[in-house]
């Protein structure tokens, strides 16, 4: 498998510039030619379709919730980053590039992520102009706040609800481009399968999820912007329905998988209650810019939060990382947070807890003003819990959130099939081993905004894919596959719902493949999860018919696709013998904290399928850190 | 806690639909609502009955997909809590629970609790945005917005597009949903320019997709699980009034 990146020659504040002049540019006249499937419209897929539609392209967008406006983009909470320095407090293009590569634990391409710093700023302004209604100062320019592993102020944000925000301003400028007529919108649709003709993604195969009627498109280049596949741990911060299907199709037919381990975990969401637990609720990075994160400094220290003196308080990641505080990046964070309850200091009544304490900021700046920046998450968190947060401390845990492995793309976001793009969470994209916060917001805009209108030109151009009609016998074959593996969910009539499997499933990964991970639990989970994947396959039991809305069928699809992504992660983590961001591997570490090996690790291992019962090849793309030199990461 | 619901079941667009009543047993006080109903499901799958189907995506009270109809108020009886976002301490041992789907003409049922929405959509085609083409912004600091301005846009901007004003209100009128997109992007500079044409189309398209018309119940923000305002409509109504009187005849194009 050839990982060509084709990162642009030159200096690295100059590629991305001599690049758009280097590709080739569809004429203005023949864009209307020319057709473009986009799965997706969160961020990434609904500022591609708009942004493409815009330029004249046809589009045909298709997502399976009921309306383009709930991608779960929509969930995002404390901002996005942009290198605009209007803080005066050192931010600057390079500085947003360094910080993200050494927050990736250098395992990113340099090149792409120094351009989705130069395109930061311009994301601020056309989400401005678009209306997004970012926070601003008295003055009436846009306010900023911190965010994790950065030491300036380069965060914009709405309230606690800016993805909302940017979503909205993204699906407003698709429906004006549907209403113009150049994007088709299809909801409640799910992509079932890649259509590959030739080694040319050629179109894709849906299933209408109203009345289970399996179709066929055909395109001139296909855009996958499906998200995370956080949900194969049953709990995650993702939206229910989110899946890794779309990609996982694309594995099958050739696309190179990168980085599955890497996964990220989030410290700060609500605590699960429960075996009826259906999802964990994220609590905004945002809020550890005021809020004090502290265990009891004993173990066994039961006693309510406000019975515990300030000398019996263990502000731990105050006292481990004094530089960052309570703005250490995620990973950090969140294993500091395992290490103090693992040792049995942490609180709650599972004892899977600790603070995060606003009394000292609400002394400092009012509770008004404490409302005025986060209150609707404090709100949320009173709902779930039923306790207040401006009188109690409020009780997080970390839970998985992102996941910065996915599809490998080169330096024009094409997967290793060609005609085959891949934008935001659904790449493997620009955060390494570790995404920091305010990051997937940039990443999802910049793809869907400033870089694949222009990539996806020069493939057109370059490729010159031609028409091919869903006649077309690999279009029926594809639409045969989908309605056998449909027919099987519903043909076994077993005992088991796929709810009970995806449960197990999850508790298997969340154990085995979570915040700490070992040789000996990953080769378990390597014995368990094919186990537990025949039994799905012999006694699933899914109920009612494939030609109506089938809730649990469209589960059945989605877990089974999560059994086949849990084994590769397995294996993924198994080989990368180091630790790095949000791969923590126990035998590698050094009290606690990551310890890479850069002399073997530092590459992307993209994974490559190779048939089902077959093991999957690991293909290397090596990582050059020219620019931000490999060290130790610190935030001490 | 042991419930008893009576929950709307209805196989598709095409059919009749029913109310069904089932017990929920073993509901525990920290489960949400859904949750409650995810384990309701789980035993009818057991049993080889048909599980209850109903939107839902998030279950944090942001996307706007869970839409049901509990004990007569969309979303349930706690104030600025959405449906997902409801938890079983609000009820009682022993309650008893209706549970519907948003009823509107504009709102056609799907399946059982699930309904389609893809009117509100519609509504937002007609004009919901600004008509800015990506790469062509001017700096985001270039035009200062008061501050206060920017949070009553904000509040606007709110809106989560799920439909519960529309489901309150006795004429099914989506006033209140048009309303907050009008009014988020009429409080901002960025709005301006398109202000009086953005009102009469948008108004246009909502009437012409079978809502009902406004006669001030006021049971939209009541119902409303993001507390968007009735302000809203009355800058709408303003907006319209306006809009109305300047209009000017369409340019007709000269041609030879």
């Amino acid at each position: 498998m050839n990982l060509d990146s084709k990162s642009p020659a030159g200096p690295i504040d100059k590629k991305w510039e001599s690049h758009q002049f280097e590709m080739k540019l569809v004429n203005p006249a023949n864009k209307r030619k020319h057709t473009i499937i986009v799965v997706g419209t969160g961020l990434a897929g609904a500022s591609a379709a708009a942004a493409m539609g815009e330029l004249g392209y046809n589009v045909l967008s298709f997502c399976y919730q009921d309306s383009p406006r709930r991608a779960h983009s929509i969930a995002a909470q404390g901002g996005i980053n942009a290198a605009k320095n209007y803080q005066n407090d050192g931010d600057s293009v390079f500085r947003l590039f360094y910080d993200t590569v050494k927050g990736g634990d250098f395992r990113a391409r340099e090149s792409n992520v120094h351009r989705l710093a130069e395109i930061s700023v311009k994301i601020i302004d056309q989400c401005v102009a678009q209306g997004v209604p970012f926070a601003r100062e008295y003055g009436g320019l846009l306010s900023n706040r911190s965010f994790g592993g950065a030491q300036v102020s380069r965060t914009f944000y709405a309230r606690g609800q800016t993805g909302q925000q940017l979503l909205i301003g993204a699906y407003q400028a698709m429906e004006r481009q549907v209403a113009a007529g150049t994007v088709k919108a299809y909801s409640r649709h799910e992509m079932l399968e890649l259509v590959v003709i030739d080694g040319i993604a050629r179109g894709i195969v849906t299933r209408d999820m109203v009345t289970g009627k399996i179709e066929s498109w055909s395109a001139d280049a296909v855009v996958l912007a499906t998200g995370g596949y956080g949900n194969v741990f049953y709990l995650s911060t993702n939206a229910k329905g989110c899946n890794t299907t779309a990609i996982w199709r694309a594995y099958k037919k050739g696309a190179a998988f990168a980085n599955p381990c890497y996964t990220q975990i989030h410290p700060t969401c609500i605590p699960v209650s429960g075996d009826h637990q259906s999802k964990l609720t994220l609590m905004s990075e945002s809020l550890r810019n005021d809020g004090r994160v502290w265990v009891p400094l004993k173990k066994g220290d039961k006693r309510a939060p406000d019975q515990i003196p300030e000398a019996e308080r263990d502000y731990y990641l105050e006292r481990k990382y004094p530089s960052y505080g309570n703005l250490a990046p995620r990973d950090i964070s969140s294993r500091a947070a395992k290490q103090v309850c693992d040792e049995g200091r942490g609180v709650g009544e599972t004892g899977f807890g600790v603070y995060l304490d606003f009394s000292d900021a609400i002394k400092r700046l009012s509770e008004a003003k404490v409302a005025e920046k986060y209150g609707n998450l404090f709100e949320m968190y009173e709902r779930i819990t039923g306790e207040n947060p401006y009188k109690v401390p409020m009780r997080i845990y970390p839970a998985i959130h992102y996941t910065m492995g996915g599809l490998w793309v080169d330096y024009n976001l094409q997967s290793t099939i060609p005609g085959l793009h891949v934008i935001g969470e659904a790449n493997f994209s620009d955060h390494g081993a570790n995404r920091l916060g305010a990051s997937a917001l940039m990443q999802g805009l910049a793809d869907g905004y400033f870089i694949l209108p222009y990539t996806i030109g020069h493939y057109l151009v370059t490729a010159k894919p031609g028409k091919v009609s869903t006649d077309h016998p690999e279009f029926k074959k594809a639409e045969a596959e989908v309605a056998a593996r449909s027919s099987h969910f519903l043909g076994m009539k077993g005992k088991r719902t796929v709810d009970s499997f995806h449960k197990e499933l999850g508790k298997i990964m969340w154990e085995y493949c979570g915040m700490a991970r070992t040789e000996a639990g990953l080769k378990k989970a390597l014995e368990l999860i094919p186990k537990l994947r025949e039994e799905f396959h012999k006694n699933l039991n899914v109920l009612g018919t494939a030609d109506e809305m089938n809730q649990s069928l469209e589960k059945a699809g989605r877990v089974s696709d999560f059994f086949e992504l849990a084994e590769l992660m397995c294996r993924d983590a198994l080989e990368r013998r180091e630790s790095c961001g949000g791969h923590f591997r126990e035998e590698f570490q050094d009290e606690g904290e990551a310890k890479r090996d850069d002399a073997n690790f530092s590459h992307v291992a993209a994974w490559e399928y190779t048939g089902d019962d077959k093991a999957p090849k690991r293909n290397i793309e090596p990582l050059n850190f020219e620019y931000v030199h490999l060290q130790t990461r610190s935030y001490k | 806690m042991k419930l008893k619901l009576n929950v709307w079941r209805q196989k598709n667009g095409a059919s009749q639909g029913q109310f069904v009543s089932y017990d929920a047993n073993d509901v525990s006080k920290d489960m949400s609502f859904l949750e409650m109903l995810d384990v309701l499901n789980e035993e009818l799958m057991g049993k080889g009955q048909d599980p209850i189907a109903f939107d839902h995506d998030c279950r944090e009270g942001i996307c706007g997909m869970c839409s049901m109809v509990i004990n007569g108020r969309p979303h349930g009886p706690q104030k600025n809590t959405t449906a997902c976002q409801l938890h079983m301490r609000q009820f009682n041992d022993g309650d008893e629970i209706t549970i519907e789907p948003w009823r509107a003409k504009a709102f056609p049922v799907v399946k059982d609790l699930a309904v389609d929405r893809s009117a509100l959509d519609r509504i937002i085609q007609a004009g919901g945005y600004v008509s800015v083409s990506t790469g062509n912004a001017p700096d985001g600091n270039a035009i200062p917005i008061p501050k206060q301005n920017a949070d009553r846009a904000f509040d606007a901007a709110a809106c989560i597009g799920c439909g519960a004003c529309v489901a309150a209100c006795p004429n099914a009128s989506a006033m209140l949903f048009t309303s907050a997109k009008i009014a988020h992007l009429a409080l901002l500079p960025q709005g301006q320019p398109e202000r009086m044409d953005r009102v009469l189309k948008m108004v246009a398209a909502m009437d012409a997709l079978d809502f009902g018309g406004c006669t001030n119940h006021g049971e939209c923000e009541a119902a409303c699980p993001k507390g968007i305002s009735l302000e809203n409509i009355a800058l709408m109504n303003r907006d319209f009034l306006k809009a109305s009187l300047g209009k000017r005849p369409e340019r007709a194009a000269s041609g030879d």
